[in-house]
């Protein structure tokens, strides 16, 4: 059982005009099994939040906390955090020119699990695991995410997802760029992690559609820097019907 | 025996083609106060296939020069360390040329000729190691219709000083690819030259070079396209780490007025490690016909991109495996063309030594 807590977050960038306060106190706590959707407009923080938990070097921490089973995230390097059970899919994944797939996911798999797995496993495995994202195998060779078109990157992420095995993903609008097909494939990709590593999820996204496949145990509402609702499934197809009027004038 | 002619100027370093040059730390190369020693240190490495040879003759020089340092080696010698592949000849295996003997308190004026008869094809790789002070002409003749892939490996002890023209003269429809490896050396200086003498040739000049801490690598490549229907590319990759560690990239390409057809394209891109290191890079394109297919140029010089860290560590990946997966990414593209394994591995595991000398 883990869990992730994050206490009064607040968070700032660096900007020409100065330092702009972009989180201004988020509470949320995620256990293993649960399913949270996070919903928001555009430009209220969303990202924000994912990459400063996943300690992306752009964001200072103002105030505030963030635990995984106890121990404070915030002190840990970004590579610490993952190995300490945390995984971001991300927004926009980042191409590394030169540095295959195949290389860059069996480096990862020996950081994360202390010893370079078993070579002969280790093929069918990753074989597998495209195989589940309806990949083809000629990714492997390929270089991350280099020319992928975007959904293939976002099928890449959950890829990782399900052979990397994290406690806690955060999974940032990892349903935008979709086809209908690959949201389905990809949604089944983040059941069964939950379903076999019994992971927590936290699901940035802006449309239920994704949640028909994925079923949110909490909606929460973000605006402005923080969470302003927050309910069950229900809550959002309320947002679809009405938008975020009443929480952004708040 | 009598050093260099003192017919030659001795450059001052505001000349173009020296003023990046340090020529106080060039050993007396280009003022001719080096005492030259007695050593013709280039030798085969293993037997030769059949129709290939290694022989020491007196041959003019393909193409005049106006670089001062291969003057004075022309001056001072016409003995030529020749490897000739035969018409027609197709040698499957790489042919590797190496040296055994090095010295720092003399320097060697080496000539060395590679030519290919019509329509043989080969791959040669000359491996530059120890410590030396050498002056090199190398010349490289492709009758029509050849095809070289010339890998030319710089992996010269820290103290050693190479000055050195690789020229290519290129005939009709003959394809030339060169890999220049740039990896050792207090001060490396080459220049990887190319001339078309008949339409219908192509030159690859790819390169790498890795500079740490003090070192000095100039790469100053200069393409003649003086007929028509020729082809260049040229990409040359750079890393530099360390205090003071400084390289040099000039792309000269000059597209005369016949040389209608014409193709070319040259990049060259930077990796600054750390601070304290520079990079000068020059893209230089002449044109004298605008009857072209293309011609282009670009030049980058850039840091680690965080992104590209955070998301290797994001995944549980070091920052020190990071970076290391980073460059030798970087590098990739360039090392993937030479082709022989060995030479890769070994190349990479260089790069890698090379970081963790300069701890980054
Ligand atoms: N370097 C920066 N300079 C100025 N503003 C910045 C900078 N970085 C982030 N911001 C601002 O922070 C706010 C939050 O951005 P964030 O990416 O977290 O939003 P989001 O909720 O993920 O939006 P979206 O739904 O569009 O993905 C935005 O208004 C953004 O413009
Ligand atoms: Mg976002």
């Amino acid at each position: 059982m883990s869990r992730l807590e994050i206490r009064n977050l607040a968070v700032s960038v660096n900007t020409d005009a100065g330092e702009i306060e972009i989180l201004k106190g988020v509470d949320l706590t995620i256990e293993s099994g649960e399913i949270h959707a996070i919903m928001g407009p555009n430009g209220s923080g969303k990202s924000t939040l994912a990459y400063s938990i996943a300690g992306h070097p752009k964001y200072k921490i103002v105030s505030g906390s963030v635990t995984l089973d106890g121990r404070d995230l915030l002190q840990m390097s970004v590579d610490e955090r993952a190995r300490a059970g945390l995984f971001l899919a991300m927004q926009y994944p980042v191409e590394v020119p030169g540095v295959s797939v195949s290389n860059f996911l069996r480096t990862a798999a020996t950081a994360l699990r202390g010893e370079a797995p078993k070579l002969r496993t280790w093929a069918s495995e990753v074989k597998d695991a495209m195989a589940a994202l309806n990949m083809d195998p000629a990714f492997a060779t390929r270089n991350v995410n280099e020319g992928f078109s975007g959904g293939e990157k976002k099928r890449h992420e959950i890829m990782q997802l399900e052979l990397l095995k994290p406690k806690i993903a955060i999974l940032d609008e990892t349903d935008s760029g979709l086809d209908v097909d690959a949201l389905r494939i990809v949604a089944q990709g983040v059941n069964r992690a939950k379903e076999m590593n019994n992971l927590g999820v936290v699901l940035i996204t802006h449309y239920t559609r994704i949640l028909r496949y994925i079923k949110p145990d909490f909606v929460h509402v973000f605006a402005n820097g923080r969470i302003v609702e927050e309910g069950g499934a229900e809550l959002a197809d309320e947002l679809e019907a009405k938008g975020y009027a009443d929480y952004v004038s708040k | 025996m009598s050093l260099l002619t003192t017919n030659y100027l001795t450059p001052t370093g505001r000349e173009e083609a020296w003023r990046f040059t340090p020529l106080k730390r060039l050993k007396g190369l280009h003022d001719a106060t080096a005492v030259i020693g007695d050593r013709q240190s280039l030798q085969t490495i293993a037997q030769l296939p059949a129709g290939v040879s290694f022989t020491h003759e007196n041959l003019d020089p393909l193409a005049p020069s106006d670089d001062l340092i291969i003057g004075r080696i022309r001056a001072a010698s016409s003995a030529v360390s020749h490897l000739s592949i035969a018409s027609k000849v197709e040698v499957g295996q790489p042919i590797f040329l190496g040296r055994t003997s090095g010295a720092l308190d003399t320097a060697e004026l080496s000539r060395v000729r590679i030519s290919l008869g019509a329509h043989a094809v080969a791959t040669v790789v000359l491996e530059n190691t120890g410590d030396t002070v050498l002056a090199e002409d190398l010349e490289i003749s492709l009758a029509p219709g050849s095809n070289l892939k010339f890998i030319t490996v710089q992996e010269f002890d820290s103290k050693s000083v190479y000055a050195a023209r690789h020229h290519a003269v290129i005939d009709r429809d003959a394809q030339f690819q060169s890999i220049t490896i740039t990896l050792g050396g207090d001060v490396v200086r080459i220049l990887p030259t190319v001339e078309f003498v008949a339409p219908g040739g192509s030159a690859e000049l790819f390169g790498v070079y890795f500079a740490t801490t003090g070192q000095f690598f100039e790469h100053r490549i200069h393409i003649d396209h003086l007929v028509p229907h020729a082809k260049s590319r040229v990409n040359f990759k750079g890393a530099l780490a360390g205090q003071d560690a400084h390289t040099v990239w000039i792309g000269d390409v000059f597209i005369g007025s016949n040389a209608e057809g014409t193709d070319t394209y040259e990049l060259n891109r930077n990796l600054l490690l750390t601070d304290g290191a520079r990079a000068d890079s020059v893209p230089n394109l002449e044109i004298e016909t605008g009857q072209i297919v293309g011609a282009g140029h670009a030049s980058t010089t850039g840091r680690f991109d965080d992104e590209q860290l955070f998301y290797l560590m994001s995944r549980g990946i070091s920052l020190a495996d990071a970076r290391r997966l980073v460059i030798r990414g970087f590098f990739h593209e360039i090392i993937t063309i030479v082709g022989i394994d060995s030479i890769e591995d070994r190349l990479m595991n260089r790069i890698d030594s090379e970081l963790e000398k300069v701890g980054v």
